[in-house]
């Protein structure tokens, strides 16, 4: 007997897959036998297609239309609500990335189903998990209504044990009535007019750094991000902050971690004078190892280090600079 | 239109994110007994922008909530910013909403509502699903602007793109993983925002003695020719099997006085293998 379908929606920029897609494959193969869906523009090439069957993904289904990078979301509900009326799959699994959510919101409204948002794990029966209150409490749930929609957390699924074998993916062409009403977009579509990325550096990702190093309200100035910098740069990690510390202009905001910024799992995080408000622990306290260098011992963040020192960040970071260059030394 | 804008703000009951919280033993929904009931601190962004949007065009700003009866201290709490009025949606068949349900019935109470702009948080702190404002979008026809971090709205419709009705666009800053998107639609919108947005107001002593009188209407599920099967834990389409808190971390080594501190450091993360 054939294993039922779950479609994937696939997370691709600029040409490229993003690591995403990976991990939304692992994840719908306890489920059932991933299919792939691709949204496009009209001019896409092949490449995507060689990239999923890298992952081992034998069948794909392809969209390209201009619409697609047009709109936030829209696009991309329809095609799947069109999919999942034609298919009727097991599941739907998307990134729970911002778009992904939004795509995952309108498709349950579109196919009246049910769906699981930040999913970290799930297993053949579509039991899902998810960390809620800012990951103080594991709660495991399930879809009773329609078609199971999950917005799957990257980074979280643990990945194959068994490295999937390369394929030729069969592509499946398709395409969707979008209907207008009497206008060239529907009424739910709002426009993309301009993408702008704004710089980061060449400093590793925050999102999926090996190693961070967060800073927060204790640095004290923006030039004290500096020092925190250089010893991001000597660990080949990415710099965080605290929201005391973006609030307060100290660094920018786009690299907050917490509750209202990134969630980041780490193999190291690095957390300088930062109290650790559970706010501030929902974007990290899955790191591998923790480090903690706070001047007050009885700051909360003590509680999750796995190294904790009770210092000023300003001298305990120049020495362990120090020690990092003489180890690279020898 | 160039004239006032009415906008409808969406605000939500939350416990407060910076203590414990815990889901009921009972039924696993969320606890509204034990800790601080507080308004979700993304809706005050968002009733901030409202105000703004308005103080100089003039026009309604109401509070729409839907939650239990001791949901109106909140509701009270938030008019204090300066909103004029609030609707408080409340019926004891809504207990264990899923999402799904919750903008259905969000959606219906909208619909009784004169407004050209609704403006809700991005997430909330207990259920931080981000998903309400594109179920609304979806629900109700209209264009979803979301995870604003700037916010225009713009009557000069020349230069727009496909702008077939006449009326005016609402254009974000829609905050990414990498930078932003302009993003653009027409009115009617539902816009929802971040907390980069603005700096909610403090209300003054004078704001806080207006708020006293100022209406909240109630709708109940009839009120909406809404079902009670449809909503609540009868009519959830997911359902939470089990909820156990995370297990701690195991305790770690704590250097403390020490002026090798640094070294010491280094020597920890060379034994993880970390540098
Ligand atoms: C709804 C909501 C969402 C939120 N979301 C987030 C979020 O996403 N991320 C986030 O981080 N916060 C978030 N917060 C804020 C959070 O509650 C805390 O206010 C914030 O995390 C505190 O930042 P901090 O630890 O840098 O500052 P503080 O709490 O002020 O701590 C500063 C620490 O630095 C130490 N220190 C001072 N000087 C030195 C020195 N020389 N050397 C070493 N240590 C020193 C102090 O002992 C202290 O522990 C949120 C709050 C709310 C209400
Ligand atoms: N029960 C509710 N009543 C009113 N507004 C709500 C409710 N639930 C969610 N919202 C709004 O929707 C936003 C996003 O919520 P969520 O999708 O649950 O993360 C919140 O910031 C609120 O503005």
């Amino acid at each position: 007997m054939a294993a039922s379908s779950v479609l994937v929606l696939v997370e691709h920029a600029a040409g490229t897959l993003n690591k995403a897609t990976a991990d939304l494959l692992t994840a719908a193969r306890g489920l059932g036998e991933p299919i792939a869906v691709l949204l496009d523009t009209p001019d896409a090439d092949e490449a995507l297609i060689a990239e999923l069957g890298k992952l081992g993904v034998d069948a794909v289904l392809r969209l390209r239309h201009p619409r697609v990078a047009k709109y936030v979301a829209t696009p991309a509900a329809k095609a799947l609500a069109h999919l999942v009326a034609q298919r009727q799959p097991a599941a739907v699994l998307v990134a729970a990335t911002a778009d992904g959510k939004e795509i995952a919101g309108r498709l349950a409204v579109l196919t009246e189903s049910g769906l699981l948002t930040d999913v970290t794990d799930l297993n053949s029966e579509g039991a899902a998990v998810q960390e809620i209150f800012a990951g103080s409490t594991i709660v495991r749930s399930h879809v009773t209504v329609g078609t199971p929609i999950y917005a799957v957390r990257t980074g979280a699924i643990s990945p194959d044990a068994i490295t999937p074998q390369p394929t030729t993916p069969t592509v499946e062409e398709f395409t969707v009535d979008f209907s207008t009403d009497g206008v060239s977009h529907t009424l739910e579509d709002a426009q993309i007019l301009e993408e702008v990325v704004e710089p980061k550096g060449s400093r590793p990702d925050l999102a999926d750094a090996a190693v961070v190093v967060a800073g927060g309200r204790g640095v004290g100035s923006a030039a004290g991000f500096e020092l925190l910098e250089q010893f991001a740069d000597a660990l080949g990690g990415a710099v965080g902050a605290s929201r005391a510390a973006t609030d307060g202009g100290l660094y920018p905001h786009q690299f907050q971690v917490g509750q209202t910024g990134k969630t980041v799992s780490p193999q190291l995080y690095i957390a300088c004078g930062i109290s650790g408000a559970i706010q501030h622990r929902a974007g990290m306290q899955t790191a591998h190892t923790i480090v903690v260098i706070n001047s007050d011992p009885n700051s909360p963040i003590f509680e999750i280090a796995d190294f904790g020192i009770v210092g000023d960040l300003h001298t305990v970071i120049p020495q362990a600079l120090v020690a990092l260059r003489e180890r690279a030394g020898h | 239109m160039s004239g006032p804008l009415n906008v409808v703000v969406l605000v939500k009951q939350v416990p407060d994110s910076g203590a414990p919280r815990s889901l009921s033993a009972t039924d696993a929904t969320v606890d509204r007994e034990s800790g601080d009931l507080v308004v979700n601190e993304m809706d005050e962004y968002a009733i901030e922008e409202a105000l703004r949007l308005t103080k100089d065009r003039g026009g309604q700003v109401t509070l729409l909530t839907m939650g239990p009866v001791q949901a109106a201290q909140s509701i009270r709490k938030a008019l204090q910013m300066g909103a004029d009025a609030a609707v408080h949606i409340t019926d004891e068949a809504l207990h264990g909403s899923c999402a799904v349900k919750t903008s259905l019935v969000l959606a219906a109470a909208l619909r009784t509502l004169e407004w050209d702009l609704v403006i809700c948080g991005a997430e909330s702190t207990d259920g931080q699903l981000a998903v309400l404002p594109a179920m609304l979008s979806q629900r109700l026809g209209i264009p979803a602007l979301t995870g604003a971090r700037k916010l225009a709205i713009d009557d000069s419709v020349d230069g727009a793109a496909e702008t077939a009705s006449a009326g005016c666009v609402g254009r974000i800053e829609r905050q990414t993983e990498t930078g932003y998107q302009l993003v653009q639609a027409e009115l009617p919108a539902i816009v929802s925002v971040w907390d980069t947005i603005n700096e909610p107001r403090y209300p003054t002593f004078r704001d806080i003695m207006a708020a006293k009188s100022k209406p909240i209407s109630t709708l109940c599920l009839a009120d909406l020719g809404i079902a009670s099967s449809d909503v609540g834990a009868a009519g959830a389409t997911s359902r939470v099997d089990e909820a156990v808190p995370r297990p701690p971390r195991q305790a770690g080594v704590i250097v403390e006085g020490d002026e090798r501190a640094g070294t010491k450091l280094v020597e920890f993360l060379a034994t993880r293998r970390l540098v």
